[in-house]
């Protein structure tokens, strides 16, 4: 049953990740990659990592993809100049990938990361909590790491907004404070003059 | 029974696809960002794999930085591609070239 659930999720996740990489437009290659990340955290929910899980899909699934979603429809892309030589290079870029994946096969394989070599952990009660545990490393082990990681975050929401912010010099905007400010004098100016005579009925 | 060979496996496919995303898909930035995401996905896959078949909550802790530097990068990455494409009004890598002296 565990092997049926875990080869469902692995074609899922393959299918969706190869979509990623070939479908024409990337908005589809975005959600394509959405479903990828579920998949994933379900693979992740059967090796008992339950907080990562949800992370992922909060975090990934409901931060970063949905910037990227916003990024790509935002921006007018031309996607026949950009697909252009891509049999081209599928012609090293295949080969290429399928060594990769042949040499990573031949030192991860069954014979040396097999049942026998390792052999699976026992399953914790259901009353153990993933993230409690978790949160208590965290918080002990690597609380230095741990404040590195916000003050990365912070650089990053910096940058983010400093690069995308720009002056411009030409937009209306009102100024408040000016507005409030503003006393009768600066608007209104009552010229004082003589009252002219009337005279025979052309107006002037 | 599913065994750690299984999810190594797994990670090393899902690893492919990603440097074979970077390969065919050399001209758009979105899609060179997200075949980077596949990869990082891959290496956290290995992570949690090693984490649960060691009884060591270590690799779970590594994955949860990955995770944050990931963010940060997706995020700083995307603000570029903003600043570029309304500077140059195409996210081409071929013609991402300027500072070429």
């Amino acid at each position: 049953m565990e092997s049926v659930i875990f080869y469902l999720f692995s074609a899922v996740l393959v299918a969706s990740s190869l979509a990623v990489i070939t479908v024409r437009n990337p908005v589809h290659a975005v959600l394509f990659l959405v479903l990828a990340f579920f998949t994933c955290a379900a693979i992740w929910l059967m090796m008992e990592a339950e907080f990562l899980a949800i992370t992922l899909v909060l975090v990934y699934v409901g931060a970063v993809m949905v910037l990227f979603l916003f990024v790509v429809m935002m921006l007018d892309i031309n996607i026949s100049v950009l697909r252009e030589g891509f049999v081209k290079n599928a012609y090293v870029g295949v080969p290429v990938a399928l060594i990769v994946l042949l040499e990573l096969i031949a030192v991860v394989g069954r014979k040396e990361f097999g049942l026998e070599q390792m052999p699976a952990p026992v399953r914790h009660a259901a009353d153990y909590s993933n993230t409690k545990e978790l949160g208590r490393v965290l918080y002990t082990d690597y609380v230095y790491a741990f404040e590195l990681a916000a003050v990365v975050l912070v650089v990053a929401i910096i940058a983010a907004i400093i690069l995308t912010m720009r002056r411009r010099p030409n937009t209306k905007v009102q100024n408040i404070g000016e507005q409030v400010a503003v006393r009768r004098d600066d608007r209104v100016r009552i010229v004082k003059m003589a009252s002219e005579k009337k005279n025979d009925g052309s107006a002037t | 029974m599913i065994s750690l060979s299984h999810f190594l496996v797994l990670g090393a496919i899902l690893f492919c696809i990603g440097v074979a995303g970077i390969f065919l898909n050399r001209k758009n930035v979105i899609v060179l960002l997200m075949a980077i995401e596949l990869m990082l996905l891959a290496v956290n896959m290995n992570f949690v794999a090693f984490s649960y078949f060691l009884s060591d909550l270590s690799g779970q802790v590594f994955v949860f930085f990955i995770l944050t530097v990931a963010a940060a990068e997706a995020a700083i990455g995307l603000a570029i591609l903003v600043v570029w494409f309304r500077n140059r009004r195409t996210i081409n890598v071929e013609q991402l070239d300027t500072l070429k002296g």
